[in-house]
């Protein structure tokens, strides 16, 4: 069968199934907005326990963090996930997620090129891309600032 | 009521990006790789232009939670770290900022990888 490349986007636009914007863009804000709710609920805390802005930021950082860890290694994330979609993306739990499914996935490739290279799979570019969007940031700054 | 809009505020506008993080899945090619970096970046070059600050006082945890929030930590670490150390903070600043959140991810990975095993289900 011969077919040029509309007809072909027509077609597959027709099988496969249609995502329902109505269904994921709702589940997705409710679901990120709960996990920032929950975030916050923690800053408070960390506040009250006498923790500076920076730190208690880093500490609600590292909880949510350590939940998405757990949430991972049980399996139950990508449950969530599967309804929440960027809900549970977004987040850095989503963040998290990246990093400790494929170092659980690949572990039977062994603790080396296994679970600690593969690790960075999703994470590695987050960080690539951040940190060098990061210094050049710094660069400019120390040239405005060199400049006045 | 204070508390209550503190809330209020994190859930829209945490969820707001999420919001926007699904449109790009459901409306364009791109993969959650992808839509991570883009968040991320995105975060350093709001928060470089002063946009993401007001939006942290607004809204806490619904700017600072989502990837985006990384991205503003990263230059919020520069920035910081220019002031002090002058060129060589551009080079520090970054990962000092990043460093408890990479950390946890890195450690907590490694202790679930070796504590879970792969493919055991609660249910």
């Amino acid at each position: 069968m011969k077919m040029t490349n509309t007809e072909f986007d027509k077609l597959a636009k027709e099988k496969s199934p249609n995502t329902k914007l109505y269904l994921t863009l709702p589940k997705a804000f409710v679901i990120g907005g709960l996990i920032c709710c929950l975030g916050q609920a923690l800053y408070n805390l960390y506040s009250y326990l006498g923790l500076t802005e920076l730190n208690a930021r880093a500490a609600v950082s590292i909880t949510l963090v350590l939940f998405s860890a757990i949430l991972t290694g049980l399996k139950l994330y990508d449950k969530i996930a599967k309804h929440a979609g960027a809900g549970t993306l977004v987040p850095i739990t989503g963040f998290a997620n990246s990093v400790v499914a494929p170092a659980l996935e690949f572990k039977t490739e062994g603790f080396i090129l296994g679970t600690a290279a593969k690790m960075f799979i999703i994470a590695g570019p987050v960080i690539v891309y951040g940190v060098a969007a990061s210094v050049v940031y710094g660069i400019i700054l120390f040239i405005v600032k060199a400049m006045q | 009521m204070e508390m209550f809009m503190e809330y209020f505020w994190a859930f829209v506008v945490g969820g707001g990006f999420c919001l926007i993080g699904q449109l790009l899945i459901d409306l364009t090619k791109l993969t959650p790789a992808r839509i991570l970096v883009i968040y991320v970046v995105a975060g350093v070059v709001l928060g470089g232009c002063g946009v993401y600050e007001p939006l942290v006082d607004l809204a806490g945890a619904g700017a600072t939670v989502p990837l985006t929030g990384f991205g503003y930590a990263l230059a919020e670490g520069v920035k910081t770290a220019v002031a002090e150390d002058g060129l060589l903070g551009a080079l520090t600043g970054g990962f000092t900022a990043a460093a408890a959140g990479l950390t946890a991810a890195v450690v907590f990975g490694l202790v679930v990888a070796r504590c879970f095993k792969r493919g055991d289900k609660m249910s």
